[in-house]
């Protein structure tokens, strides 16, 4: 495992993401409220693109005519197939044994912080002044 | 822990040397604007369109009754860059899916215009007709991959037998594509002039799923939600072939060619064992029937693979295609849509190379003699 920076912190929009190539693979980091998530930018079901997913929240229903939103924004729906996955880990909701998207951890750090540790920089030099996101593959 | 869902590799699958191309019998086009379909519209009907529009037959009023999934049904990912509907920009249609796939040819099915759900048979005609123009010049005549189909709904039977033949006479179209739900079950003799024209003229008649009928679309009532919706599909495939079968279609018309398409295959076994042991026992209700009911299915009937069946083991779809055979599968993509099969990664169980050549072209390529 190498820790990658791929992007400043205001590269990623909040509510969007960004893809980038690292060691051979996609992979997608979202930034939803405040926090990045990173995943392999593919659907185990039929290889989709999940930077096309739409970001939804968890809605559950403990029974008939009551409804709970929660962790607006922290699932994928593939936009395929409309299979979700959870963000944080990348499991599905309705296999999680079996069904999920590989994910990566991230990491926020400070340039400040960045000076002193192996990284691999990948397109840009890095300056005191910033966050950078950091995904570990 | 892998990227895709696990299956097995069968050797054969590795050794296999030659390329295999594939058909698509499933292409949604669609119109990137009214000005692109009115050039082939008379006058009167461009104006009807401005001013009375679509009705439909169906209790939702001018629209399809909720969003569906994701916005026009489409994969999120399928949206052209220069603007436009999913489906309406041929050179992002080259670039997202005919050229990645290494589509040899893709068979257009369009659903535009509620087209065989007008309740106006003369104003649902002139849209079919147009869009049956439309087809050729902006989609055959620019890309020779893509094959057009001829619209000709059923209700206006006149109709549908005079655009039959004059698209014929053009000689470009390699299918006749008739309504899911019509007025009347689909073996109906009301329905069997376009029968003879079809089986005649040597083109397979096409059933693409979807469309409003008059009736509800299950045997239970109207749907509830989108996700109950999507499965009477399903039923309304079965429904049909039972009228077809039971009707006598085939034994009429030996030499008629049906196609159903996005109707999946799973509920195929189940319902031609169920037609044969009824028929066992009411032979003398139906004395036209000069064979069993599955023999019909299995000599004159192909299914279009989308949407797959995903049984929980593999080995149950494995079975599946043995039941229904890999001669009577065609596969399609459905694309631009929402429920999409990539070819590479839709079947979660092995074939062998007979079944994928069969399945993936030859079939297609000898029914549609491409």
């Amino acid at each position: 495992m190498a820790r990658h920076i791929v992007a400043r912190t205001s590269d990623i929009p909040l509510g969007g993401n960004k893809v980038f190539g690292v060691e051979g693979r996609d992979i997608v980091v979202f930034h939803v409220n405040g926090e990045f998530f990173a995943l392999l930018n593919r659907c185990p079901h039929e290889g989709a693109p999940l930077e096309k997913a739409a970001c939804v929240a968890r809605l559950t229903s403990p029974e008939p005519g009551v409804y709970q939103r929660s962790r607006v924004g922290e699932l994928l729906r593939c936009p395929w197939h409309g299979w979700e996955f959870d963000m944080r880990n990348g499991q599905s909701y309705f296999d999680p044994k079996r069904v999920k998207v590989r994910s990566y951890p991230v990491a926020v750090e400070s340039g400040e912080e960045l000076q002193k540790g192996p990284y691999v920089a990948e397109t840009f030099p890095v300056r005191v002044e910033d966050s950078y996101v950091i995904v570990e593959v | 822990m892998s990227d895709v869902i696990d299956r097995p590799i069968l050797a054969e699958e590795v050794a296999a040397q030659s390329r295999l191309r594939i058909i698509d019998c499933d292409v949604h086009p669609s119109i990137r604007a009214h000005a692109d379909i009115e050039q082939f519209l008379p006058k009167r009907w461009q104006e009807h369109l401005r001013t009375y529009g679509s009705h439909l037959r169906t209790p939702y009023i001018g629209t399809t009754p909720y969003p569906r999934s994701s916005p026009l049904i489409a994969r999120r990912d399928a949206w052209p860059p220069t603007g436009g509907p999913p489906g309406s920009d041929l050179d992002f249609m080259r670039k997202q899916h005919l050229d990645p796939l290494d589509i040899e040819y893709g068979i257009l099915q369009v659903l535009d215009l509620f087209i065989f759900s007008q309740q106006n048979l003369e104003f649902g005609a002139a849209i079919q007709r147009a869009i049956n123009d439309w087809q050729l010049a902006f989609w055959s005549d620019r890309d020779p991959r893509l094959k057009a189909s001829i619209l000709a709904g059923q209700d206006d039977t006149t109709f549908a037998i005079a655009e039959i033949e004059r698209c014929a006479k053009i000689g470009r179209y390699v299918q006749i594509n008739v309504c899911p739900r019509a007025n009347e079950p689909l073996g109906r003799r009301r329905y069997w002039p376009i029968y003879a024209r079809a089986q005649e003229l040597g083109l397979p008649l096409g059933i693409h799923v979807g469309g409003y009928g008059g009736h509800a679309p299950t045997g239970g009532g109207w749907p509830s939600y989108y996700v109950e919706e999507h499965q009477s599909n399903a039923h309304t495939m079965a429904a049909q072939l039972t009228s077809l079968v039971l009707e006598g279609v085939p034994e009429r018309f030996p030499n008629l060619k049906i196609v159903f398409i996005e109707g999946g295959f799973g509920w195929i076994p189940s319902a031609t064992w169920r037609m044969d042991r009824h028929f066992d026992a009411f032979r003398s209700e139906v004395p036209h029937l000069k064979r069993r009911p599955s023999e019909y299915v299995k000599q004159q009937f192909w299914f279009t693979t989308q949407p797959i069946d995903e049984p929980d083991e593999a080995k149950h779809l494995r079975s599946l295609i043995e039941w229904v055979g890999a001669d009577r599968l065609l596969f399609s993509s459905d694309y631009p849509h929402w429920d999409f099969d990539d070819p590479r990664y839709a079947f979660k169980t092995p074939l062998t190379e007979t079944e994928r050549r069969k399945i993936f072209n030859g079939n297609a390529r000898a029914l549609y003699k491409l």
